[in-house]
């Protein structure tokens, strides 16, 4: 990015963090948490404290952010380096990623930038200019993806919820800024687990490392009463609605489970561990010295807003996270596909000096799929 | 701390405060030196020292876990207690471990009993109490079952390699793993085990007491027929060495760890009846399926194969592999030592 992008970004945050201090507020237990940030085109600083909103609102005004960060994780000496820091607890996170859904819209809307000669041009492997493979894939998430996502979400909340007891008003969702959502969870039981404990909660909510013989399946004489009912509980129920789908079909589809035998059901499992499973990043949930992205602030990835879904079913992020101004802004465009926010279309571009308002302006520079004219 | 009955503290020895018992009861440990009748008690710490060596559970004279005689009842604790002292005159930390280790199964066996006992809710709430107070874990009853809270359940289920201990195989239901009394204690064995060796490592060593010199070189010279009982010398690969170490420590040595472990000795033409007994602290030790399952793979029963030691490669993906300079070049734990150059 030239200097002169990074102006124009540095400029458009700095009022964004000016104009919305009431969206970005220090977390509860602010001065137990590990703060980090990261400037336009420079490397990240981590193991920072803050104590109020104050001085968070300070540090943005001075340093205008890129990024800024802040653990989960509760640390009596935040500021200390990693092993000296004294880990206590840490809230329970998810990250859902769009991109790792394996959806088919993917390919309508990523784009491929080259690194050696700029050229953009739809999702491929290499450059079709250059031939080189030094490239970049951008990614401008559509309608599914967020769809996606959100059933990702709903799925864990209710494994949450139902299986591990967490309350409801203690998960609350964020839209990531860019292609998914983090799923928070606070004052749970689970505060104190290490890494191991949360990669096994990560296997639960997956559906991995299931056994036959949890589902009713024997090597040996299986035995038909053991076979989940629809109106169990947990797993069991989640498979037989899976499986089963209507409770009169149970005796006719054990009868072919049993036939099919034992090796085949350990794959049926594994098969369905992706639709019933939620589909989340294990390491995120395993990580327990990691920062994220601070709730409120701005995502250098697309210059939306990482924001609180108050009704996820509804949630819109290229309406309810964009927060830039109208301002228009003359830009050279280069992206191939068209895009969609707060209810205006743009695209596509082929190399052209366009106007657009600043939201899509900072949108696409993020993407590097334009420049300031 | 928790107020015991008679027949509690029989069951549960290692829960009593040992020099508060004795004093209590109005005894010394000088008195059991001397006395011809208390002599009996010291015989019977001995036995009980001696079947712990040997892998095997001492029987106790409870009937069902309850002590029929008020003085049945005290000879148990007494001979627990005395154990003790025993154990802290020889010094010998093998022995304490054995011994902390039986003792640990044995009691598993009644907490087993008490959490299933239906008749008696007393006995039930007694066996939660412990738990909680020991181990931090809060244990309810819901609907014959035993429920825990999962995150109790994954910071002791954590260390088990079986696939059935993972929490996606349990009923889980509202923030609970549900258990039965089995499973329950089967959850808090290591930490059993740890406590009660914890609990003898930090008792007094009392100075030597006329009457215990010959039980304590008794066993002295039994810890040392036994160390060299124990197979682990220096020609056995590291990852042989390891997985005796997890046996030897009663801890849990996956399928793919007792595989390997037993094929490698019985291609260093070992007896079956010699390698069964490494196998006697494993967690769900059965002898009938141990020597049923060591003669399957000796090919002394079933198809008559004998099955082959894993190669390195394999024990690699198994997690069961660690590697020494002096490993390298060799493909299969066997040729360990054979092919140094
Ligand atoms: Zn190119
Ligand atoms: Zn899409």
């Amino acid at each position: 990015m030239r200097a002169k992008e990074i102006k124009f970004l540095e400029e458009s945050f700095k009022k964004y963090y000016f104009d919305h201090f009431d969206l970005i507020h220090v977390p509860k237990r602010t001065s137990e948490r590990e703060f980090g940030f990261q400037k336009f085109n420079s490397g990240m600083i981590r193991h920072m404290s803050l104590k109020d909103n104050k001085e968070l609102h300070l540090l943005l005004m001075q340093n205008i952010p890129s990024d800024i960060y802040c653990s989960n994780a509760y640390y009596s000496f935040p500021n200390l380096p990693m092993n000296e820091k004294d880990w206590k607890e840490a809230d329970l996170i998810f990250d859902i990623d769009a991109k790792d859904l394996h959806l088919e819209c993917r390919s309508n809307h990523c784009v491929t930038k080259c690194n050696e000669c700029n050229e953009v041009s739809k999702l491929s492997d290499y450059c079709p200019k250059c031939n080189s493979s030094k490239i970049n894939i951008k990614s401008l998430p559509c309608k599914t993806c967020i769809e996606e996502s959100k059933k990702e979400v709903f799925k864990l909340s209710n494994i949450l919820i139902e299986d591990l007891g967490v309350e409801k008003k203690n998960i609350q969702v964020y839209f990531s800024g860019n292609e998914g959502f983090h799923v928070y969870v606070y004052e749970s039981q689970f505060q104190q687990l290490g890494s191991r404990e949360r990669a096994e909660l990560v296997d639960y909510l997956m559906f991995k490392g299931t056994i036959p013989e949890t589902f009713g399946m024997k090597k040996l004489k299986p035995n038909r009463s053991l076979f989940p009912e629809i109106e169990d509980k947990g797993w069991r129920g989640r498979f037989s609605k899976e499986i089963f789908g209507l409770k009169s079909k149970r005796s006719k589809i054990v009868s072919e489970l049993i036939s099919e035998g034992y090796s085949s059901f350990q794959k049926k499992l594994i098969d369905i561990s992706t639709t019933i499973g939620a589909q989340i990043d294990p390491n995120v949930t395993m990580d327990i010295h990691r920062i994220f992205r601070l709730p409120g602030s701005l995502n250098s990835k697309s210059g939306l807003t990482k924001i609180l879904c108050r009704d996820i079913q509804k949630f819109d992020p290229y309406l309810e996270s964009s927060f830039l101004d109208e301002n228009t802004v003359e830009i050279m465009a280069n992206c191939p596909i068209e895009f969609k926010i707060k209810n205006k279309k743009f695209g596509p571009f082929d190399n052209e000096n366009t106007t657009v308002p600043t939201y899509t302006a900072v949108y696409m520079i993020c993407k590097n799929l334009a420049t300031i004219s | 701390m928790i107020t015991l009955g008679k027949d509690e503290i029989a069951k549960y020895p290692f829960l009593a405060d040992a020099g508060q018992y004795l004093k209590d009861k109005g005894f010394t440990l000088q008195q059991f030196g001397i006395d011809p009748d208390l002599k009996l008690s010291i015989d019977k710490a001995f036995n009980r020292v001696q079947v712990s060596t040997e892998g095997k559970i001492y029987k106790s004279d409870l009937i069902d876990g309850e002590a029929s005689k008020d003085f049945v009842l005290e000879r148990e604790v007494f001979s627990f207690l005395l154990a003790i002292v025993l154990l802290k005159l020889t010094g010998m930390t093998t022995l304490i471990k054995r011994f902390a280790l039986a003792e640990a199964r044995r009691a598993e066996k009644y907490l087993e009993k008490d959490l299933a006992n239906i008749s008696d809710g007393s006995k039930k709430e007694l066996a939660i109490r412990i738990i909680d107070d020991l181990f931090s874990i809060q244990i309810k009853e819901q609907n014959n079952h035993f429920i825990i809270p999962v995150s109790n359940y994954l910071q002791h289920s954590i260390n088990f390699h079986e696939r059935e201990w993972k929490l996606i195989n349990r009923h889980v239901e509202k923030g609970f793993v549900f258990l039965t009394p089995h499973e329950t204690v089967r959850l808090i064995r290591k930490e059993l085990g740890n406590y009660i060796t914890t609990k003898i490592f930090n008792a007094k060593t009392p100075t030597m007491i006329s009457g215990f010199e010959e039980p304590v070189d008794k066993l002295i010279s039994l810890s040392k027929k036994f160390v060299t009982h124990t197979i682990t010398t220096g020609e056995y690969p590291p990852c042989i060495k390891h997985a005796i170490e997890v046996l030897e420590r009663g801890e849990n040595l996956p399928h793919s760890g007792r595989f390997m472990l037993a094929t490698f000795l019985l291609a260093r033409n070992q007896s079956v009846q010699q390698i069964a007994p490494l196998f006697k602290n494993a967690p769900d030790y059965n002898e009938r399926v141990t020597l049923y399952q060591l003669n399957h793979l000796a090919g002394t029963s079933g198809s008559g194969t004998q099955y082959s030691c894993p190669s390195c490669e394999k024990l690699k993906t198994q997690n069961l592999c660690f590697a020494i300079p002096e490993c390298d070049n060799i493909f299969n734990p066997l040729q360990f030592g054979k092919r140094r150059k």
